[in-house]
């Protein structure tokens, strides 16, 4: 990490160098990996989202230091928010209605319009990013509140079952009321249309995107998308950690009582990092929609959530270009081994020994056990701080080591 | 005896089946230095507690500067006007000594998740004026030098310099001094003092709980004691040293 930095506070030039170095490589990207298969750029894309993800998370774990388990219900509630607002789904729930009173679908119609009937609602991308950030958000909120006076293991055990709860409703809220279609998920959810240029590419294109007569490749398309979100992001929660509020939640971390006694009202503070981080967390599930095209509860297990934890977790907690490395990492390299494993023990052996899943559950269990074993604060903590002479203590003990021996 | 900044009377607390407070009430007047002594299991720390709101009292009236305040969560007493250190130090340990004191700038700024991320010009200005008063403050202590450590891996007598500088901040009216002396050397004790005085004729009144008979002699204006959650005496330091109920408690009844 000598190469690049970005502490701006210590190295401004180093660090903004850094970032323009970094910016470049990510636009070439998609042009260099699309050589090599639009699964690659796939990737990344997913990852991207992760990332966005991570960093959400990292506002609720990292500095305010709230262990929540169920992060991923974030991600599902924006995800089904578009799924419902932005597909044929809502003509089914619709019909729903009408058969469990007609009066109240009258009443839906009428507020819509009679194309509800039989399209749906389709909100446009410019509605939705808002929407899913507040309704994320509301949800964080809900979370928060009665969590609030819970601590450590309990606020974990609590936040993993509100994770439980929200997939669990995804699951079964198909009747009376057909929300969500239950385990079958909601499908044709439509693609992101900015400025009438729809990012999946338009029917017949073959997934090309034009954009002022050239053409790139649909996944590209939000490639960028999803990078500026990220950039978005991350700015956002830098500006957050380094603000009257920032401090406010990593002083709940360190010490929630002193936090207290210097006139910091926890409660509202503490609620508004469950919102913030949710509605990072809303967001991402809106793209995930759009760009999956599709959603269903399978999407927002325990696992998922566990697996962003993780990548806070041994990115760096509370750091975030730690953060976005832990999501690169984490969210990238299985899809990378899946994609090289196979066909490497193809190659080798003639046969496939190992499958790539197996692998990476293997790898993704010993990579966590060594890294906290020998890296707890993560691959890239946050930097130390203090101007205290590291080198010079060390030496002191040795020479004293030295004259007692 | 001037203007009052702290009154407080009657207040019970009890835990369980312990009466850890009784009917104990203390009057602070503008500008002065108050230390409140006992044994050990007195109730000093619990009626501390009960001041700034981290315990709920039975009973009691609260006043601070002439007005009612409650003490119902330890943020609204800091609002208005009471700041606390702890008898165990409670920094947050991973953030600078800067940083530290610019969290106890919290209560008396406001701006919001907008201002963070947009940093227009108020937001700026607050910031910096934030960071500049911290420094300040700091200063103030004696410890500006080490605003970039890590308030961890400060010295004790330091990280308890760093504490008062911390509640100095939210501009208290009352300080109060959870046992500022212990575990400091006589060295140490001395620049306390020194700095106690500096912060009582900067205007700010200060309660104290503390150990050190001599240091509390020499600096209190009055002194309240407390045994077994009753105060059994309350006077200027020279007529605590002679009185026979304050000798008992601390001596035994054979004394």
């Amino acid at each position: 990490m000598a190469l690049l930095t970005f502490d701006t506070a210590h190295k401004p030039r180093q660090s903004y160098a850094s970032m323009a170095v970094l910016l470049a490589a990510m636009l070439v990207f998609p042009f260099v990996a699309a050589q090599f298969g639009n699964s690659w750029v796939r990737i990344i894309d997913m990852a991207l989202l992760y990332i966005m993800l991570a960093l959400g998370l990292n506002i609720v774990v990292g500095f305010a230091g709230l262990l929540d388990l169920g992060y991923i219900a974030f991600f599902a509630v924006g995800a089904y928010l578009t799924g419902l607002l932005a597909s044929p789904q809502f003509a089914a729930l619709l019909e729903s209605v009408v058969n469990y009173s007609p009066a109240m679908g009258d009443a839906l119609v009428a507020l819509f319009g009679e194309s509800i009937r039989t399209e749906g609602i389709h909100l446009s991308v410019w509605a939705i990013v808002p929407l899913a950030g507040l309704v994320a958000a509301l949800f964080g909120a809900l979370l928060g509140a009665p969590t609030l006076k819970l601590r450590g293991d309990y606020l974990a055990i609590v936040t993993l079952g509100f994770g439980e709860i929200i997939r669990i409703f995804m699951n079964n809220l198909n009747d009376p009321i057909n929300f969500t279609n239950g385990p079958q998920g909601i499908n044709l959810i439509d693609p992101i249309r900015i400025f009438g240029v729809s990012l999946a590419g338009e029917a017949g294109s073959k997934a090309t995107v034009f954009i002022g007569g050239v053409g790139i490749p649909s996944v590209n398309a939000y490639y960028f998308l999803f990078l500026l979100l990220c950039i978005v992001t991350i700015f956002m929660t830098s500006r957050l950690q380094h603000s009257r509020l920032g401090r406010a939640w990593v002083a709940i971390r360190e010490d929630e009582i002193a936090a207290k006694a210097m006139g910091i009202n926890t409660r509202n503070v503490k609620l508004l990092a469950f919102s913030m981080g949710a509605s990072f967390g809303g967001v991402a599930g809106a793209m995930f929609a759009a760009f999956q095209g599709f959603v269903s509860p399978e999407s927002f297990s325990l696992t998922e959530s566990i697996a962003v934890l993780a990548m806070v977790v041994l990115g760096g907690i509370g750091h975030i270009p730690g953060v976005v490395m832990g999501g690169v990492l984490l969210a990238a390299l299985p899809e990378v081994l899946r994609h090289v494993v196979e066909p490497a023990q193809q190659a080798l052996f003639g046969k496939v020994i190992i499958e790539a899943e197996v692998l990476r559950q293997l790898l993704y269990g010993l990579a966590m056990v060594l890294i906290m074993l020998n890296r707890p604060a993560g691959l890239w903590p946050s930097p130390i701080k203090e101007d205290r002479p590291v080198a010079a203590t060390d030496k002191d003990e040795k020479e004293e080591e030295a004259v007692a021996s | 005896m001037s203007e009052l900044m702290l009154n407080i009377a009657g207040v019970n607390k009890r835990f369980g089946g312990l009466q850890a407070l009784t009917e104990v009430g203390i009057k602070i007047a503008k500008g002065q230095i108050v230390g409140l002594i006992g044994p050990n299991g007195a109730g000093k720390t619990t009626f501390f507690n009960v001041i700034t709101g981290l315990y709920q009292p039975d009973t009691g009236t609260f006043e601070l500067d002439g007005k009612p305040y409650s003490p119902s969560a330890p943020h609204k007493v800091a609002q208005a006007g009471i700041a606390r250190t702890f008898q165990n130090i409670r920094l947050f340990g991973e953030m600078t000594a800067l940083e530290n004191v610019m969290v106890g700038r919290h209560v008396r700024t406001r701006q919001g998740v907008f201002g963070a991320i947009f940093r227009h010009g108020a937001a700026r200005r607050e910031e910096a004026a934030i960071r500049a008063r911290a420094q300040e403050l700091l200063d103030f202590v004696g410890i500006g030098q080490f605003g970039n450590r890590t308030a961890r891996y400060l010295s004790y007598g330091d990280q308890r310099r760093l504490e008062i500088a911390r509640a100095l901040a939210t501009e208290p009216r009352l300080l109060a001094l959870d046992e500022p002396a212990a575990g400091m050397n006589a060295t140490e004790k001395l620049a306390l003092r020194e700095l106690l005085v500096k912060i009582k004729d900067a205007g700010i009144t200060i309660l104290l709980i503390e150990h050190d008979v001599k240091l509390m002699m020499g600096l209190c204006d009055r002194i309240s004691v407390l045994e077994y959650g009753k105060l059994i005496a309350e006077g200027v330091p020279a007529e605590i040293q002679k009185n026979q109920a304050v000798i008992e408690a601390y001596l035994g009844g054979a004394y």
